[in-house]
């Protein structure tokens, strides 16, 4: 016992001095000199300052171009068009919430124990505490005035309501088009905290653009995850997509930076950077992501920084959202996983909030299953 | 882990402290900010009916009553209730006692099972287990080198026939992978499988197939911390697909505020076994409900610091250090760089942080301190002379600018360092002086620090101030040290609040979470 009270003493007071020291010093130093900004891979040293020691420190970059175009036998993925309308029932049958909400309110009479049911829908699809209650005011006054007897009617204004929150107005066209004025390839970065689907969307987004005839170039900026590039390259084969990638543990950045250049040598109208997953609160990792950016802008400005969001994700996904939008200025929201029970309910908030829309659905495991968002066909899918 | 609930919660209780009873409408009210924290932190909606019915009907009966001062009473009950849901006590692996011991992960897809099944074998293999992982995930692409390689660098064998990307089946290869375990003496046996969706009937048929053939000890569910209200019918689907025996916590190191753990545990029943915390193999922990209950109630988790502490530092360190403290000697740039040096092998400085009491709101800030400012420093000191070490009162502006010249840094942030050591100097003295070694240490010096947390937000500097000035406080720290309230649990939680009712209302509670931590020290 005794000895459990000295090393409660000697950590807390160990971890006391640190503080004082390190917060202050930290401070003082950000005063005092601002954050170095790092430029192209060439600067070796500098780079590796930057770059956290579980990433790898190994500077240079042999980078391979993997460009399978000699194989024959090519997928030939299916247009983009008409996916969304293709995936609707199976969005239809994992998703209750639509249909819920529609039976609870054209019940005949709608008492609080109704309401109550109503509310527990919508928190229960992750739509979070403030959305929830602002729709659940919107309905009651519209069935003050309007009544609920006629399901046709009940159905209308939920649909408008529904559309409300998903907002139809923001613009969800994905910029991937060649800047023909500067001559460089589209570049889009697809970021996101781990597991949520990076490499497999950044997959399924180059067979989305080839379906379209556009020459596309992969990035596997993703170093730090065992198997990361080779996960990549077997979705680029299968298409035909060159993969540019870097050792493991090697610097993201030059990755990035190599592969935009190899767009740009091949003419391409696209390159997609697939990045680490990384979570939002490992400053770190964030800076690195930065960086990444920075570096690809010395060839190409970024036209797209996706955000993959898993539809399972509950409130924290605004958090993860804020924090990517600081740092990359996120411009649109994937969400993938739709095709589970999930409801995905907090990318509402998210594009309130941050008013970056969702621009493409994951909707199951085939390579084809990632859609466009369409915010008609989606309500409409949701109320069966 | 958790700060974000636990600072909804202390946010509530913040206003409730004021009020000497607790009248029903106090009591409704406290009960809707806990509901409104307890969503958003994506505890689901059933939970959170039976939780928050749970706390009123115990907040509004006889309970409160009692000696103590209501709002510590509303806490009480709820880190009690979170204890209760979360599972009451710890539950270790169960080994066969034929081996090889066969443990099987399953979960949603990016849930992170294929990394958890690498730090579970190397903690393992910390055990004296050999242990081999069996790659059963034949269907995302890659997911078999990804494991391959995971087991290179756990130092853990690997066994993974097929290549994956669709090809293989996974029954065969963990029927198999038993043969080929007991054939090479590996006595647990770690199956990695694919993820897949709670609504994939196919798959999950697959899942039940492999467990068939393997017979595990354990079903491990994997679930993300940053899941949402679909925790619950996630793992009611996996329950009746496969069946579980333990949940497994992961992505804990975001911020997630990680409901999923509270919700799963209720509506289930199956204990939470594992946290994992980072990405590295060794952030990975046993899950402790008390200690994440103490945790969510921003008490932090003293007992996992103190764990760390004793495997960074051997006893003959501790000794001195403790003889140092209690002589009131002069705490060197010596003493501190071995310090230093001793907390690096603890682990990251941010998740030493997050296992103290009261620091949610120093942890913002020190997520800008990078581990590798303890190189800096240490590079700084090292530059010294032994002379300049022990006595740092000589280091003038030439001495400094050698010192800069040595370590590479600029001679402000020697002034920086030397300017902060010599206040944190002056702190370990009154820790020294205030502390009464052997007996409670330290809280002194943490009531100090909660203190100086506050100036530190509004004045943007941190304050040296080193223990209570409040005599009575600690008085009733010390009396309920010597003696713990082994009898009394309960009231021992906040005995000190009771005890200090003389107090003056600024009293903060920080002390009362020490008793609790005295408490688990003396039951443990």
């Amino acid at each position: 016992m005794d000895s459990v009270a000295l090393y409660i003493g000697i950590a807390v007071a160990i971890v006391l001095v640190a503080v004082v020291v390190l917060v202050a010093l930290v401070r003082g130093k950000s005063k005092a000199s601002p954050p170095p900004v790092t430029g192209a891979p060439s600067e070796a040293d500098s780079t590796t300052i930057e770059a956290p020691p579980s990433r790898g420190l190994d500077p240079d970059v042999s980078d391979a171009v993997a460009d399978d175009t000699a194989i024959a036998v090519l997928d030939r993925p299916e247009a983009p068009a008409g996916r969304l309308t293709r995936l609707r029932s199976r969005l239809a049958r994992s998703n209750k919430l639509g249909q819920g909400l529609l039976a609870l309110l054209s019940r005949g009479d709608l008492t609080e124990d109704t309401w109550d049911e109503i509310e527990e829908t919508l928190l229960t699809s992750d739509l979070g505490v403030g959305p929830t209650t602002e729709l659940m005011e919107q309905l009651r006054t519209e069935i003050k005035v309007q009544g609920n007897s006629d399901p046709a009617k009940v159905r209308e204004f939920l649909r408008q309501d529904l559309l409300g929150l998903v907002d139809p107005t923001l613009d969800r066209s994905l910029a991937t088009q060649r800047n023909a004025q500067l001559e460089v390839p589209a570049v889009v970065m697809v970021v996101g905290v781990n597991g949520t689907g990076k490499t497999t969307t950044t997959g399924k987004l180059a067979r989305l653009l080839v379906a379209e005839d556009e020459d596309v170039v992969l990035g596997a900026a993703d170093t730090f995850r065992a198997a990361a590039a080779e996960q990549l390259s077997t979705w680029g084969e299968r298409v035909g997509v060159p993969v540019v990638r870097g050792p493991e543990g090697s610097d993201p950045a030059s990755v990035a930076f190599e592969a935009v250049s190899a767009g740009i040598e091949g003419d391409s109208d696209c390159v997609l950077i697939d990045t680490a997953g990384r979570l939002h609160t490992k400053v770190g990792l964030m800076d690195e992501l930065g960086k990444v950016k920075r570096v690809i802008e010395k060839k190409a400005p970024v036209t797209e920084v996706l955000l993959v969001l898993d539809a399972t994700t509950g409130q924290n996904g605004l958090v993860q959202a804020r924090v990517f939008a600081d740092v990359v200025n996120i411009t649109g929201v994937v969400l993938t996983k739709l095709d589970g029970t999930a409801k995905g309910g907090i990318v509402v908030a998210v594009q309130r909030e941050l008013g970056v829309p969702v621009k493409l659905v994951g909707l199951g495991e085939g390579p084809d299953d990632l859609a466009p968002f369409d915010p008609e066909t989606f309500v409409d899918a949701l109320l069966g | 882990m958790f700060n974000a609930l636990s600072d909804r919660l202390s946010a509530t209780f913040k206003n409730l402290r004021g009020k000497g009873r607790l009248s029903e409408a106090d009591v409704d009210a406290a009960v809707r900010e806990i509901r409104t924290a307890l969503l958003e932190a994506d505890v689901s909606l059933p939970v959170v009916r039976g939780f928050c019915a749970r706390v009123k009907e115990r907040a509004l009966g006889s309970e409160v009553s009692g000696a103590l001062n209501p709002a510590q009473q509303v806490v009480k009950i709820v880190h009690e209730e979170l204890v209760a849901v979360l599972g009451g006590e710890t539950r270790r692996l169960r080994f066969a006692k034929h081996p090889p011991t066969v443990i099987m992960l399953v979960g949603l897809q990016g849930a992170g099972k294929t990394t958890l099944a690498g730090k579970l074998a190397k903690w393992l293999d910390g055990q004296d287990h050999r242990t081999l992982l069996v790659a059963a995930d034949l269907q995302r692409p890659n997911a078999v080198d990804q494991l391959s390689v995971v087991a290179q660098r756990a130092g853990v064998g690997v066994y993974a026939p097929q290549p994956g990307n669709g090809v293989g089946d996974p029954v065969t290869v963990a029927r198999d992978s038993l043969v080929y375990a007991k054939d090479n003496a590996y006595d647990v046996v770690i199956v990695d499988t694919a993820g897949r969706l709670a609504i994939d009937e196919e798959l999950m048929a697959q899942a039940r197939g492999i467990r068939d053939a393997v017979e595990p000890n354990e079903v491990l569910f994997v679930v993300d911390a940053m899941i949402g209200q679909d925790a619950v019918n996630t793992a009611l689907s996996f329950e009746e697909g496969v069946g579980f025996d333990g949940v497994v916590l992961t992505k804990l190191d975001g911020d997630a505020r990680g409901g999923a753990a509270l919700s799963v545990r209720e509506v289930t029943g199956r204990p939470v076994m594992f946290a994992s915390t980072g990405e590295k193999l060794d952030e990975f922990e046993q899950f402790h409900p008390d200690r994440m209950a103490s945790r969510i109630l921003d008490m932090g988790d003293m007992l996992t610091l103190i764990e760390t502490a004793e495997k960074a530092f051997d006893e003959k360190q501790a000794a001195e250090i403790a003889r140092k403290f209690e002589a009131g000697d002069d705490f060197t740039l010596d003493d501190f760089l071995q310090q230093m040096q001793a907390m690096k092998k603890m682990g990251s400085l941010t998740k030493l942080m997050g296992m103290m009491p009261g620091m949610g709101e120093v942890k913002k800030q020190l997520e800008q301190v990078d581990d590798r400012d303890i190189d800096r420093i240490a590079a700084i000191i090292q530059s010294m002379t032994p002379q300049e070490r022990t006595n740092s009162k000589i280091i003038d502006g030439s001495r400094r600018a050698r010192i800069a010249k040595g370590s590479g840094v600029q001679v402000s942030e020697v002034n920086n360092l030397l300017t902060r050591f010599v206040e944190a100097q002056k702190m370990m003295k009154q820790v020294g002086r205030g502390g009464g070694m052997p007996g409670i240490p330290g809280m002194p010096g943490m009531g100090g620090s909660k203190k100086s947390r506050g100036k530190q937000a509004s004045g943007g500097k941190k304050s040296k101030k080193g223990r209570s000035g409040n005599p009575a406080k600690r008085a009733a720290q010390e009396a309920a040290a010597a003696n713990p309230p082994a009898a009394a649990p309960g009231s021992g939680l906040f005995g000190a609040g009771a005890g200090a009712g003389v107090a003056p209302p600024s009293l903060d509670d920080l002390p009362s979470e020490f008793q609790q931590l005295v408490a688990d020290t003396d039951k443990k």
